[in-house]
């Protein structure tokens, strides 16, 4: 408990910021409406006024929290209006594209390893390409599988394996170079095989790092299933709602399907560390 | 790393190279010279590699990997005659990229150096000077450290709508993003720097009678700066990526995001291909300029010493 009081009060704090902000971004519609209806505004009034209207600049939180309950409780889930539909939309692509890239990461750290020459060649582009804004590419993906006939879901989910695969197979390399010299001595001794060598001491050893870069994959896969969603036209999705409240000027619904994307990340982020807590405790390396 | 023992007779590789090449054939007998090439640089690659003690061996490779696959690219792209609205040959987006150096330059200009790097030097100076700050209040170090480490896993880019629709078409918003989504990964950082230092250090300069200003000067900045470092590199990817998708949302016409959303409309993908060079370009420098600082700055830390 003691933990969570400054946490609260932080969070507290940014709400109770949010609130104020609200009053001065949103006051000119404000006084312009009442500028053509001849009232004079009172600061409560303001207050009221700023803090209730359909298209304000910042809507107050509770405008936000009423717009994510009406469009995921109060909403049929298959409603093309329901959070939830786009969400499982976004999300679709983003676990597809996160399952392909870790595989594609793991398999790539595995031949770095054991494959001197890939080492050389391919782990300077593999860390080069981090610095590289792949995001920009993501139009270009999309349109270019559409036109061989890939639309939908394998795109976006394309984009998603991009991003989340290059942290994976750099966190893989590290995690499965950890056993020190002295372990893998050790397996010589004892006359191991290269395959066991692998999956008793390297593949084990790599579990905290492939945890920790699984999470900054998931993260990154999420980012880039919703940006895949934005050069599609805006059809269905989490980056479809905030191209669509962008260009029609709803800004409650752009923060509504903002707030929800931060709690799907927040959610399956917190879902790998359940995971990585449960597995590491199993193989004796919690800490 | 010890080498693994294998106990495969020479020849076998050999017949094993000799049927894919023939299996090529059949299929497509156009597979069979992108095939060549791959196989000769990768043999060209051990053989460097094989010579482990040449000293230029950690570039050359590399390059080679690189250029061995553009060539696949070139020669794959022309035989199999794909449709350059799929994907142009790496020979005509460099010709696409000398024609349109104006074009290339002013969005360069109006993306990179208004957009991105004004938001990176506000944003990270920001993150910085508030975790200063945080730095000294324990209470708000226990609430905005949590905080700050979700807000860093959240997808900020999604932001980008909203701040459009506050800041205009122009640059400001652009930077405003940068801002905001450079911010907690810096901040972060640097607070997990400037605890880094361990009691005893903190002791002596006690023992010193240094104050606050002392001690933070002489002894947690300094050891705070991998940190920060750390921060800045990731907040150099963070601040392109930020800048580019931003545009996606509104701007004027011009900005590498404006024109990679348009040419893509327009399918001028060579175009695209272009702007994408410029951004690989300068996300590499940018980095480059970052971690070469960090050599400067941290030559005492044991992760550069190692190097010469």
């Amino acid at each position: 408990m003691t933990r969570s009081i400054p946490v609260l009060t932080v969070v507290a704090a940014i709400l109770a910021l949010w609130y104020v902000a609200a009053v001065p971004m949103n006051a000119q519609w404000a006084y312009d409406r009442a500028a053509r209806a001849d009232v004079e505004l009172t600061f409560s009034d303001l207050v009221a006024d700023t803090w209730s209207q359909e298209k304000p600049r910042l809507p107050a939180p509770h405008q936000v929290a009423v717009e994510v309950w009406q469009t995921t409780v109060d909403k049929k889930i298959t409603s093309k209006r329901s959070l939830i539909y786009h969400s499982w939309i976004t999300l679709s692509a983003t676990l597809v594209g996160f399952a392909l890239g870790t595989t594609l990461g793991i398999l790539l750290a595995v031949g770095i390893v054991y494959n001197r020459v890939m080492d050389m060649s391919v782990m300077p582009w593999v860390i080069a390409s981090q610095t590289i804004p792949i995001l920009a590419l993501a139009p270009m993906i999309i349109v270019v599988l559409n036109a061989v006939g890939v639309s939908g879901l394998l795109p976006k989910a394309v984009i998603s394996m991009y991003l989340s695969f290059f942290p994976v197979a750099v966190g893989m390399v590290k995690g499965l170079r950890s056993p020190e010299v002295m372990q893998l001595d050790q397996m010589h001794t004892w006359h191991a095989s290269a395959s066991q060598t692998f999956w008793k001491l390297r593949l084990p050893a790599s579990m905290p790092y492939l945890f920790t870069s699984l999470k900054v994959a998931m993260a990154a896969s999420l980012v880039g299933a919703i940006v895949g969603e934005l050069p599609t036209g805006a059809i269905a999705g989490l980056g479809a709602r905030l191209l669509a409240g962008s260009y029609y000027g709803q800004t409650i619904q752009i923060w509504s399907a903002l707030i929800m994307a931060a709690a799907l990340a927040a959610v399956i982020v917190s879902l790998i560390g359940l995971i990585q807590r449960i597995v590491l405790k199993r193989m004796g390396m919690a800490t | 790393m010890s080498a693994v023992v294998q106990k495969r007779p020479a020849w076998l590789g050999w017949a094993l190279l000799a049927l894919v090449f023939v299996l090529a054939a059949v299929v497509d007998w156009r597979l069979v010279p992108v095939l060549a090439i791959w196989v000769a640089g990768w043999m060209l690659n051990a053989l460097i590699a094989r010579h482990g003690a040449w000293r230029w061996g950690g570039y050359v490779i590399p390059i080679l990997f690189g250029v061995t696959l553009l060539a696949m690219w070139e020669t794959g792209e022309r035989l199999f005659e794909i449709s350059d609205v799929l994907l142009p040959a790496p020979s005509e987006i460099a010709a696409r990229f000398w024609l349109s150096r104006d074009i290339l330059w002013v969005d360069f200009v109006q993306t990179v150096i208004k957009g991105a790097l004004s938001g990176f030097v506000m944003g990270c100076g920001a993150a910085f000077l508030l975790a200063v700050v945080i730095d000294r209040f324990p209470f708000l170090q226990k609430g905005l450290l949590p905080v700050g480490n979700f807000v860093a896993a959240l997808p900020i880019v999604g932001m980008a709508p909203i701040l459009v629709m506050w800041f205009g078409f122009d640059w400001q918003s652009k930077a405003a993003v940068v801002v905001v989504m450079v911010f907690f990964p810096m901040l972060v950082n640097t607070v997990q720097g400037l605890q880094s230092t361990d009691n005893m250090q903190r002791d002596l300069m006690r023992t010193y009678a240094a104050s606050y200003w002392q001690t933070l000067l002489k002894l947690r900045l300094p050891a705070a700066m991998p940190f920060i470092f750390n921060g800045l590199k990731i907040a150099s990817t963070l601040a392109l990526i930020g800048a580019i998708v931003a545009e996606f949302f509104g701007s004027p016409i011009h900005g590498m995001g404006f024109r990679i959303s348009t040419s893509v409309g327009q399918l001028a993908l060579d175009l695209v291909w272009a702007e994408i060079v410029v951004a690989a370009i300068v996300g590499s420098a940018f980095y480059g300029g970052i971690a070469l600082l960090e050599r400067l700055v941290t030559f005492w830390h044991p992760s550069q010493r190692g190097r010469t």
